[in-house]
């Protein structure tokens, strides 16, 4: 029990101008503080992608039961005439693809193009590379390629929010509607939420990409780095969870 | 981590992240307002819980006046619908939640010799982001009509089809708000128990108080997320149009009551123990003997907050969840009661025997053991899932919950001020009205809420508006009335008694208490009162637990206790020439405050969340960006650095 004291007896023998960087743990404020900002994120997901299953998993009952209620909210603007005018209930004769398929097969997949999705997670996935490169960078003091490397991260996370805006864009033409149905709801709110998340890492990723071309993001700053760093691969591992949960998994 | 001492002359490598000019001014209103002090902070924090425990009494008081007789119509279905949800969400959230991070601002960080929390300006965003959320919600008095759907809120009655008022929005996006708050002072919390401890100060030398402060927090870093996400759903839902709890497009309305309570019941665990903490300081301190069973207190706690996450189903028992869950979530419920049991056992073994000098505090901290554990007694009754099913939704519910919130956690809390007071403001409460203050409050407590056990055995239902003389309901809601009448004087006597204990102090030019009134245990009382702005001159060293106490005190051969130092001679002189504190900002209030500007924007008009998120995009720049220190432009420390990722 007495080597917290004695460990703090010989570091402040090292170096007494540091008093303020004495930390029980050996870790630093910051970094232990973004550990447990990440912990609490977890929970953030678990609650998300829990109530997504549920979502999913009573919209494909309520669809293959034939619920009319869930039927209406499939056609957004294609609810035929004798349905709108209440002359008879919608049914699954009335579905369009992408939701005929779903009701055929009892499962989502219909809607998604697998090969698409996994690109653009491959390129999230190398985009966590980039960002170790760019730490390992600026902890030596290579400023030009911690630029390169900040870039390069900013601009893949980029590439996935425009994979992401453009998918949004194609299910929401099938007709997949973020009001119309539970699912839409559901998976749009998930997929969203972290969306989110990857885009508040670009612009902290272009903030310090700012500070370093005015010359402000120097080795003894590279904790700052590193703690974006874990950010960016906690928002990467939550995606991985994400695609195989909801693209992946029948 | 701004608390450089002054041979820090180091020279920093890249220049500073200077953009813009901190505030100086540490006195005034603008001194509050900019504070980075733990101490202000949790100043602040009490007396926000204050005002609002004012508003959630008169709320109290309204329904037991609405009750008082048979067929009263002094408040309509409706209003009385929005008064106790109001009653409901105001003491939970805005009064006890944050009483309790008053405690833990305050005390904490001294408890374990620390000058500051780890990060003080998250520190000063958390306490105004909680006053901004709660304000925004009792802004629904005049804006919406307030909150209509209970303080759990359930789906599908939160819903736009059934209660189309803005009451819910405000309930949801307040809350929401405040909930921000106890996150990002959780996240600093946990990183200054963990990180900012006194050299020596290990695990098992912390004060009980720091561990329940720590098991709290934690509690809340992994429950407010879950009520987050369920708010989120419901925001959208009512706001944006989506479908979660929909039930025509086949959503389960479960959902919500799931999420609230995964949240919920981690929730009723983290408003007790501080509470919890704070008797167990103050029982050692006044029974003159060490705490029974220290590692035992630690460990219970530690497992009340492992269990705390295995129970919420036990407020569903009547929702349908099916007989297997209802069997596992009863059985950990009467698991739970054990450690609770364990902490009791040792609260009273350390009173056995003790020299019992019983001052206000004292008598709070008893009162707390003995209504806790009424309340405890019949929460048991409820983990019993055949009885909890004759007993929901009946006044035995609410008899039960005031029971362990109300003779639990806030007669602990008044524990705690009576206690630390000196502390904190340089003069000690009277004793004589404390005994007033305390005496009237268990009357009033238990007329108010004893009767209660026996309405909702009788099968009153709570949130009943009214009922009528034939049901046989008349005398005891008369009883408790008349009881609630006395609490509420009660409760408000220590502010009665905090003014005029003031005032004779200054009167009868009595001098400082000094640093140790009480001849209390732990390192708060090595420092003097009220507690200097820069907490400690030097960082004390940490050898035992109840370290203080073991330096004023030892054992001689025959084992008997002889004082061997005075607390004033030990004490710490205040004086602390040089010490380098973190420089007060505006940024923490601004930011806070550009959230209900966006939270309104969402009810009212999208383009209010233009202003607002411009505001918010501003401050959290404007933080980042904030230099280091402008007070001692020659010590250039790295405050600031990094923040822009941690806000």
């Amino acid at each position: 029990m007495s080597e917290v004291a004695t460990a703090t007896e010989a570091h402040d023998d090292h170096d007494h101008g540091h008093e303020e960087h004495h930390s029980s743990l050996g870790l630093s404020n910051m970094k232990l503080a973004m550990w447990l900002f990440l912990g609490s994120e977890c929970l953030l997901f678990t609650a998300l992608i829990s109530s997504y299953l549920l979502s999913k998993t009573r919209f494909i009952a309520e669809l293959t039961a034939g619920n009319p209620d869930v039927i209406r909210g499939t056609l957004g603007d294609n609810v035929p005439a004798d349905v709108e005018n209440g002359d008879r209930l919608a049914n699954s004769g009335d579905l369009l693809e992408p939701f005929s398929e779903m009701f055929a097969e009892g499962t989502v997949e219909p809607l998604w193009d697998i090969p698409f999705t996994s690109f653009s997670s491959f390129v999230l996935l190398m985009s966590s590379l980039s960002m170790v490169l760019a730490h390992s960078a600026v902890s030596k003091g290579d400023y030009k390629n911690t630029r390169l490397w900040l870039g390069t991260t900013a601009l893949l996370g980029s590439v996935f929010i425009g994979g992401q805006v453009y998918e949004f864009t194609t299910f929401f033409r099938e007709g997949l509607t973020y009001q119309g149905t539970l699912f839409g709801s559901a998976f749009y709110t998930l997929t969203g939420f972290h969306g989110v998340h990857v885009t508040g890492g670009i612009l902290m990723l272009g903030s310090l990409l700012f500070l370093s071309f005015r010359g402000k993001l120097q080795k003894d700053r590279a904790e700052t780095v590193e703690l974006v760093g874990l950010y960016w691969h906690f928002v990467d591992v939550v995606w991985v969870l994400i695609f195989t949960i909801v693209y992946l998994i029948p | 981590m701004t608390l450089a001492l002054p041979p820090a002359e180091q020279k920093f490598d890249g220049s500073p992240l200077g953009a813009l000019v901190r505030p100086r001014t540490s006195t005034g209103l603008k001194g509050w307002l900019t504070t980075v002090d733990h101490k202000k902070i949790g100043i602040m924090y009490g007396a926000a819980a204050m005002f609002f425990l004012l508003i959630g009494g008169a709320a109290a008081l309204l329904i037991r006046i609405q009750l008082a007789a048979p067929n009263q119509t002094l408040l309509g279905g409706d209003a009385y619908n929005r008064v106790f949800t109001m009653h409901g969400t105001v003491m939970v959230f805005l009064v006890v939640m944050p009483i309790g991070a008053a405690f833990a601002n305050y005390m904490m960080p001294i408890q374990i010799g620390a000058r500051d929390v780890a990060f003080p300006r998250i520190n000063a965003f958390s306490f105004w982001v909680f006053l901004a959320g709660g304000l925004m919600l009792n802004t629904s008095w005049f804006l919406g009509g307030g909150a209509n759907g209970g303080w759990f809120n359930y789906a599908p009655n939160n819903g736009i089809a059934f209660s189309p008022s803005a009451g819910i929005d405000f309930w949801n996006l307040g809350l929401f708000i405040a909930g921000i708050g106890s996150l990002s002072g959780a996240v600093n919390l946990i990183t200054t128990v963990l990180n900012m401890r006194a050299p020596g100060m290990t695990w098992m030398r912390m004060p009980v108080f720091v561990w329940m402060t720590l098991v709290t927090q934690f509690l809340l870093l992994f429950a407010i997320p879950v009520l987050t996400v369920a708010q989120l759903l419901l925001m959208f839902d009512r706001n944006f149009g989506a479908n979660f709890f929909n039930v025509s497009q086949g959503a389960d309305p479960l959902l919500w009551q799931h999420l609230f309570w995964v949240f919920g019941h981690p929730e009723v665990y983290l408003m007790i123990l501080p509470a919890f903490g704070i008797v167990s300081e103050v029982i050692p301190a006044f029974a003159r003997k060490p705490i029974f069973g220290y590692p035992f207190m630690v460990a219970s706690g530690a497992i009340i907050g492992f269990m705390g996450w295995g129970v919420w189903a036990h407020h569903m028992f009547v929702s349908g969840i099916g007989p297997l869950s209802v069997s596992a979530f009863s059985v950990a419920t009467m698991f739970i009661a054990v450690p609770t049991g364990v902490k009791i056992l040792n609260w009273v073994a350390t009173l056995w025997g003790g020299k019992l000098l019983m001052t206000t505090a004292m008598w709070f901290s008893v009162g707390l053991i003995v209504q806790f554990t009424v309340g405890g007694l019949s929460g048991v009754a409820h983990a019993v899932a055949a009885s909890d099913t004759q007993q929901t939704d009946t006044y035995f519910i609410v008899a039960h919950f005031h029971y362990v919130l109300f003779g639990g956690a806030l007669f602990g809390f008044y524990a705690g001020l009576y206690f630390w007071w000196p502390k904190a403001f340089g003069y000690l409460l009277d004793e004589k009205w404390g005994k007033w203050n305390f005496w009237s409050m268990v009357v009033g407590f238990n007329l108010t809420f004893g009767p209660m056990h026996i309405l909702g055995l009788q099968g009153m239902p709570r949130r009943m508006q009214t009922y009528d003389d034939a049901m046989g309901f008349s005398n005891w809601n008369l009883v408790a009335t008349i009881g609630s009448l006395i609490l509420g004087v009660g409760t408000l006597l220590i502010l009665v008694n905090a003014m005029i204990s003031r005032r004779r102090w200054i009167a009868d030019g009595r001098p400082n208490p000094g640093p140790d009134p009480w001849d209390a245990r732990t390192l708060e009382w090595s420092i003097q009162s009220p507690t200097p702005e820069h907490n400690f001159d030097y960082t004390p060293q940490v050898t035992e637990l109840d370290d203080f106490w073991h330096r004023k005190y030892a054992m001689d051969e025959n084992h008997n206790l002889v004082k061997i130092a005075d607390a004033k001679d030990l004490a710490q002189p205040g004086n602390g020439e040089g010490v380098h504190l973190p420089a007060p900002s505006f940024w923490p209030i601004l930011l806070a405050f550009s959230m209900p500007i966006i939270g309104y924007g969402v009810m009212f008009s999208l383009w209010l969340t233009i202003p607002g998120g411009i505001l918010m995009m501003a401050s959290l720049y404007g933080w980042a960006l904030e230099p280091a220190d402008d007070l001692d432009p020659k010590i250039d420390d790295h405050d600031g650095h990094g923040e822009l990722v941690n806000v």
